[in-house]
């Protein structure tokens, strides 16, 4: 009970912040310049009176602004974002075409640099001062200073072309006909360059922040009661410090994790991986405009969905929160 | 009396720069079973280093320099850390000064108290829970069962720290070692809790190695006393030796400086008020949103009181008294729901905020922590002066007056140049009362400002007020936890209980006749309160003595 009046409230808020999103959406369909049924026209590849007249009726284009709004609005909450020109496909049809590869990279990263990042963080804080604690925090120091660009550059640069470990780009082997486990195999094969150079950023940026909350944690009073207790070393770090260092950590994976959807679109170019950050990037640079507008509001209700994920998490991990809220 | 603990010539290094070599230095002294032992001594006498020292919890850098503690027929302070942290939370416990900060905040309370057995590998999981509610419902927390479900944020002050009691009594150790458990708690629970520690000392018949810096908690439990001054144990003999026959200066110095409750005599004062409260409201709403109604919390409820011109008024309550907000609504950090603050006829409490900030001068505050309350990046003279210039005064004016502040509050002009870090506690509370001063306020409103000070400082500060009281003719809204200290300074006291005012008085009539159940229970509480009065009746009965 404690935990659902709160989040149905954090619903009723998502939902309005949505729309408004969509509306927003509305009003820069109409900045565009010119006349969006002449852009569409344009994008359609024919421009004649008729054709323009058509797609006026078509998307009531014709009718009073408030009518139009209505309708999009209407539209969006029918999970209709529109037909794309460009690819000859509704845009939903697209979105969720691309959405599964975009999701597995991204979560896959996510993971990763999730894991990698408080285990290594938790093991650089308890050998504070010593040379591996030093060789660690330098090595994280450096993922981070990395364009991530760059990164992917030259793993591919070394392990596709030089070594020629893994494949360098796509999702999986065109034409080889895969099915079943070895299809899975091989969308790992593909997986593994891009997931760790989009992970390894994060993995240091967590690995920094559970260091340094974990140190501080440390110094905290309850700390020295589980040390009067007689608890061991090992102990006192899981149980004490790394369930109170952890907080900050959620918050920074939450806003990661809001970026699961449209932070990839470096990643994706690089590797040529069939995503809804390539999805985005493609329909920039053609214009398309619908397509654009269906992936801005898909990112934006992953962005307000993992927000509420992250409050559920903090909730767990926290029992003064829901308390005092 | 067998003997549990017994310490020779105990030396503790402090890391190379500290302010002394040693943190304490050939100190020697035992503790025989089901006896408690008092560690006196002021902030930085080393008396926490030598708790630490024993439980193997010097922080890094300090060190164990000599001198054996010899507990179970073995000297701990050589046993290697295995076996120190087999005899840590089993044979010698400990409890801490903060029950606020010293449980892990996201266990339950359950969870923390078992973890005790677990750390030593002791019974099966339902046994533990057994042991666990027996030990709860032992240092008598209320409804045992749902408080080992809860979480520390849900319990207060003083129900942490018997937690914290019942987590160091989970293994029956030998020797109990708390460190100020209750400075941190209010004079009523305070009293409380060493009631419980007497009462499990006789049951247990455990030595109990008790730090404080209060003679008056001294009075009431000890057995046996070190006095400690800068790491050199001073004086050390049973309570009544060291209480009532101090051999050494230091010794009579704390004593002395001990608000015993031997009050004032009366003053008689202009009928003129400062500070006239008509009504005062103040409620906070907390909680609420879409389905649930907000949780109100009656701060401030209908408080109206006067202050004469050139009165100390002493406002005492407990935590959550509401005393410290009508403190800050009387200098409008806090705006109220109701009711008027007059302040020399004006009511702060409707100005407008651009009228509010002409008339801020007209009131200034003292706060409790006088490392906090001074900008650590402005040189004393800004903190002096940035006021007086906002309220248009010429510099060099606010300057020159600075510096004859500094000079009034005993710390001379010179300290104008420097920065808070390089004065002592004592010292930055002279400047927090020299930067309330320059702003030349009708009235200062002190909250505990002499509670975060040692005994023999908060003396001086409170000589400076009474001075600053007779030259200046300052009036004050001094509002305190610390009923001694009220005494001290005050003409009259209000005393307040969740938001309402209880009892107001001469200090003589509150002290002598209260008529509130609460204010007899509030005197009833304040530590070695029966030694205090047979010292007072003494100390009327010398007369002559100054």
């Amino acid at each position: 009970m404690a935990v659902i009046a709160p989040i149905l409230g954090r619903l009723v808020k998502a939902l309005v912040t949505l729309l408004a999103i969509a509306v927003l959406n509305f009003f820069l369909i109409h900045a565009a310049p010119g006349d969006p049924a002449v852009v569409l026209a344009g994008e359609a590849g024919a421009a004649d009176e008729q054709m323009i007249a058509q797609l006026r009726e078509r998307f009531g284009l014709d009718q009073p602004f408030h009518v139009q709004l209505g309708s999009y609005v209407w539209n969006i909450v029918r999970l209709d974002f529109g037909y794309s020109f460009r690819q000859g496909a509704p845009v939903l049809d697209l979105i969720l075409d691309r959405l599964p590869a975009t999701l597995i990279l991204t979560l896959t990263a996510f993971c990763i640099s999730l894991t990698l990042g408080i285990a290594l963080g938790v093991a650089a804080s308890a050998r504070v001062g010593k040379a591996s604690d030093s060789l660690l925090t330098t090595l994280a120091l450096l993922f981070y200073a990395t364009p991530l660009y760059w990164a992917a550059l030259m793993a591919v640069l070394v392990f596709s072309v030089e070594l020629g470990w893994l494949p360098g780009f796509g999702y999986e082997t065109v034409g080889a006909g895969y099915t079943g486990l070895a299809r899975i195999g091989d969308v790992i094969r593909h997986l593994i360059l891009p997931a760790s150079t989009l992970g390894l950023f994060f993995m240091a940026v967590y690995m920094r922040m559970t260091r340094a909350s974990m140190l501080e944690v440390a110094q905290m009073d309850f700390v020295k009661t589980a040390r009067a207790k007689g608890l061991s070393g090992p102990v006192i770090r899981r149980r004490h410090v790394l369930r109170n260092a952890i907080l900050p950590v959620v918050t920074l994976a939450g806003l990661q994790a809001g970026q699961l959807v449209g932070g990839a679109v470096l990643t994706e170019t690089v590797f040529a991986w069939p995503g809804i950050g390539r999805l985005m990037f493609e329909s920039l640079a053609a214009r398309d405009y619908n397509t654009i507008l269906g992936v801005f509001l898909v990112s934006a209700a992953m962005v307000i969905a993992f927000n509420i994920l992250t409050d559920l998490v903090y909730r767990l991990v926290d029992p003064r929160i829901g308390a005092r809220a | 009396m067998r003997p549990v603990l017994t310490i020779e010539d105990l030396s503790i290094a402090l890391p190379a720069g500290a302010d002394r070599p040693h943190a304490v230095s050939g100190m020697s002294m035992t503790i025989g079973e089901g006896e408690i032992l008092c560690v006196v001594g002021e902030s930085g006498s080393g008396k926490s280093m030598t708790a630490n020292a024993l439980m193997g919890l010097l922080p890094p850098g300090v060190t164990v320099a000599g001198g054996r503690a010899v507990f179970d027929g073995r000297d701990v302070l050589a046993l290697p850390e295995t076996q120190r942290r087999a005899l840590r939370g089993r044979q010698i416990a400990m409890i801490f000064q903060e029950p606020m900060t010293a449980l892990n905040p996201l266990m339950r309370i359950g969870e923390q108290i078992s973890e005790v057995f677990a750390a030593h590998g002791m019974y099966g999981p339902t046994e533990r829970e057994r042991r666990t509610l027996a030990l709860v419902t032992e240092v008598g927390l209320p409804d045992p069962a749902k408080i080992m479900r809860a979480y520390p944020f849900q319990l207060s002050g003083g129900q942490r720290q018997r937690a914290m009691i019942a987590m160091a009594l989970a293994l029956e150790p030998e020797l109990l070692i708390a460190d100020e458990p209750t400075t941190a708690l209010d004079v009523t629970t305070q009293a409380q809790i060493l009631d419980l520690i007497l009462d499990l000392r006789r049951r247990r018949g455990m030595g109990v190695m008790f730090i404080t810096h209060d003679f008056g908690v001294v009075a009431e439990i000890a057995d046996k006393v070190i006095v400690m001054e800068k790491g050199i144990a001073v004086e050390q003999g049973s309570a009544a030796e060291v209480l009532d026959t101090p051999q050494h200066p230091y010794t009579s110095r704390l004593l002395d400086a001990i608000p015993t409750g031997r009050l004032p005599e009366a003053r008689s004062l202009e009928p003129a008020p400062v500070l006239e409260l008509k009504g005062l409201r103040k409620v906070y709403r907390t909680g609420g949103g879409l389905f649930r109604p907000p949780r109100e919390v009656r701060a401030v409820d209908d408080v109206s009181l006067t202050i004469g011109r050139g009165e100390v008024l002493g406002l005492v309550g407990e935590s959550g008294s509401g005393k410290s907000t009508l403190g800050r609504t009387v200098v409008r950090l806090v705006t109220p729901d109701a009711g008027q603050v007059l302040v020399g006829g004006t009511d702060l409490a409707a100005l407008s905020e651009e009228e509010l900030r002409k008339s801020r001068g007209k009131v200034q505050m003292v706060f409790q922590d006088p490392y906090a309350s001074l900008n650590p990046r402005h040189r004393i003279l800004r903190a002096l002066t940035a006021g007086p210039v906002a309220m248009g005064r010429p510099r060099a004016a606010a300057e020159a007056k600075a510096r004859e502040l500094l000079e009034i509050v005993g710390l001379g002009p010179e300290a104008a140049e420097r920065f808070p870090h390089e004065f002592s506690g004592g010292q930055r509370q002279r400047i927090g009362i020299a930067r309330a001063l320059a702003m030349e306020p009708e009235l200062i409103v002190a909250d505990e400002a002499v509670s975060a000070l040692d005994v023999s400082i908060q003396a001086q500060v409170l000589d400076l007020l009474r001075d600053l009281r007779a030259r200046l003719g300052l009036s004050i809204l001094f509002i305190t936890h610390d009923l001694r200290v009220a005494a001290q300074l005050c003409d009259r006291i209000a005393v307040m209980q969740t938001g309402r005012l209880v009892e107001m008085g001469a200090v003589h009539d509150i002290f002598l006749a209260p008529r509130d159940p609460y204010t007899r229970a509030l005197l009833a509480a304040v530590p070695g309160a029966d030694w205090a009065a047979e010292n007072r009746m003494a100390g009327n009965a010398e007369g002559a003595r100054p």
